[in-house]
């Protein structure tokens, strides 16, 4: 077994692959709100983020266990899947933000919470510090207690920043 | 000594046995929970996290919330459920067709019950390594207890041995509570757990370590570390040994079928490995090889809730129909289609292996011929 496949046994995605694919690039470049990232490469009997999409971006199941398969012309990025899917596997990333700048809608269940304004340490999917980002908004969509972070950060981040770290 | 009498009895308050007794008591058969627990809810009072599945079996609802939801259902049938807390069912007496319970540690009485609904989940399995007797190393699920039920922090920097579903969960739970978990180690060479749940700890900082594994806790009264090493793929150690700093080892490493009751019961039993342990043999819906006696949940193999909270559908609804209860068609036929499509992803593979084994035709149909 590779390095590689052992990463990504031990849960570091370390390449696109089904049910972990990124938007296409022309459409996304521009799109106003953003566009869902997905990272969710096994089958495991779990639907909350196609029964959560109000407009059929993440296309409905047939079976449970499908990996989510996106049509995304049709998504909003209105980060609704990001606060309801159970493994914390759905971002939203807005290239519009500014020209040096993205915003990364990240989901978000530890304590503290960030205040907007905030500097906060962007992680990569090993938890290594890539940036400094800055707390743009603060959701709650579901009012679930899982929070949706808006952070501002380097367009170039777009396939590492995934998280992030409150310092307080 | 006091007697009681139901028509069915559950035994075990958690996600099946709540399912099978609202089941039950809705049709309005007279029910009797008992839990050894101060509470009901079994494990899911502890589970912060948002559950997978479909609507069905609450998908994105955290597990305490669900726990209180099978408590509302059964309020809207209470007058039929009789509720026993702090009680552990002792034994039952073939001979006399008769259970012995204990409330506390001084009350005792006996139950007679026409069915039996064994829903008495699961134990923690544990590894043997040097000083694991030394305060500081827990079973996941007692960490879960403290933490999530009472609010106590187990210790301040965590080893997680075992990189299924609970020790993923319990690391990612453990960070929530402001825990800093230094390491999860894993023997095989892939998480065991969903991989969305590795990516959730790994993005957090985490690391897991596969191929790894405990060989010794350090520490003369309590924890101050432990060294960890990597295996072979004949987990064997290889290398060097490593140290973590760490105060509490947290141990991950399975759970083992609860099915003590069902063996008394002279249920046929089966060692099956897929399902971890010894179990019941059953026919579809989830009635034994002795009639009076259903199983569902972990204790009829471990599983995820959500497929344990269907199992206690069909088995209330099992026993509801030996009764003679009207039920509805095709209800049993629907339960079955949502177990076969929890179980049809890549972690099912493994339980409808074991499945294949345990199931039997209707007993009616073997005891005949």
């Amino acid at each position: 077994m590779d390095d590689k496949e052992m990463l990504f046994n031990s849960g570091i995605l370390t390449e696109e692959r089904e049910g972990a694919i990124l938007p296409p690039e022309e459409l996304w470049k521009n799109k106003k709100g953003g566009l869902v990232v997905v990272e969710c490469p096994q089958r495991i009997p779990c639907n909350p983020c196609a029964t959560s999409c109000p407009t059929g971006a993440i296309r409905p199941f047939s079976d449970i266990n499908d990996t989510p398969s996106v049509d995304h012309s049709k998504c909003t990025g209105c980060t609704l899947c990001v606060a309801s899917c159970p493994g914390l596997a759905c971002f939203v990333i807005d290239l519009t933000f500014s020209d040096d700048l993205a915003l990364y809608k990240l989901p978000y269940e530890m304590l503290p919470l960030p205040v907007k304004g905030e500097k906060v340490l962007c992680l990569d999917r090993e938890g290594k510090c890539i940036a400094e980002g800055t707390v743009e908004n603060i959701t709650q969509p579901r009012k679930d207690r899982t929070y949706v972070i808006h952070v501002s950060a380097p367009k170039n981040l777009v396939r590492e920043f995934r998280a992030i770290r409150v310092v307080k | 000594m006091k007697r009681l009498e139901t028509e069915i009895l559950v035994i075990g308050g958690g996600a099946a046995g709540l399912s099978a007794a609202a089941e039950a008591a809705a049709a309005g058969a007279k029910v009797m929970i008992l839990e050894s627990d101060l509470h009901l809810g079994g494990q899911l009072v502890k589970q912060t996290h948002k559950f997978f599945g479909s609507k069905d079996e609450y998908a994105g609802t955290r597990g305490f919330k669900i726990a209180d939801i099978l408590l509302k259902e059964m309020e809207s049938c209470k007058e039929n459920i009789e509720i026993h807390t702090n009680t552990t069912v002792t034994g039952y007496y073939s001979e006399d067709d008769t259970f012995t319970a204990m409330r506390d540690e001084d009350e005792f009485f006996t139950i007679k019950a026409d069915r039996a609904i064994v829903a008495t989940g699961a134990q923690e399995r544990l590894i043997p390594f040097v000083n694991n007797d030394l305060p500081g190393v827990y079973g996941a699920g007692a960490v879960q207890t403290i933490m999530n039920v009472y609010g106590v922090v187990p210790g301040k920097r965590v080893l997680m041995v075992g990189a299924g579903n609970i020790g993923l969960i319990v690391s990612y739970q453990l960070m929530q509570a402001g825990v800093e978990v230094a390491a999860i180690v894993e023997a095989a060479p892939k998480v065991g757990g969903y991989w969305v749940h590795a990516a959730k700890v790994r993005r957090m900082g985490v690391p897991i370590l596969l191929r790894h594994s405990i060989k010794r806790a350090l520490g003369d009264e309590i924890i101050t570390g432990a060294m960890i090493t990597e295996l072979n793929e004949r987990f064997e150690p290889v290398g060097e040994e490593k140290k973590i700093d760490c105060d509490v080892i947290c141990i991950a490493v399975g759970l083992t079928p609860t099915t003590e009751i069902l063996s008394q019961a002279g249920c046929e039993m089966m060692y099956v490995p897929e399902l971890c342990g010894n179990v019941a043999r059953r026919d579809s819906s989830m009635q034994t090889s002795n009639p009076k006696f259903f199983t569902a949940g972990d204790a009829s193999g471990i599983e995820e809730a959500s497929a344990a909270m269907v199992e206690g559908r069909v088995a209330g609804l099992s026993a509801l129909k030996s009764l003679g209860y009207p039920t509805e068609h095709g209800r049993l036929e629907e339960y079955w289609g949502r177990l076969q499509a929890l179980r049809s992803g890549e972690a099912g593979k493994r339980i409808c292996q074991g499945l294949t084994c345990v199931l039997t035709e209707d007993w009616e149909a073997v005891h005949n011929g």
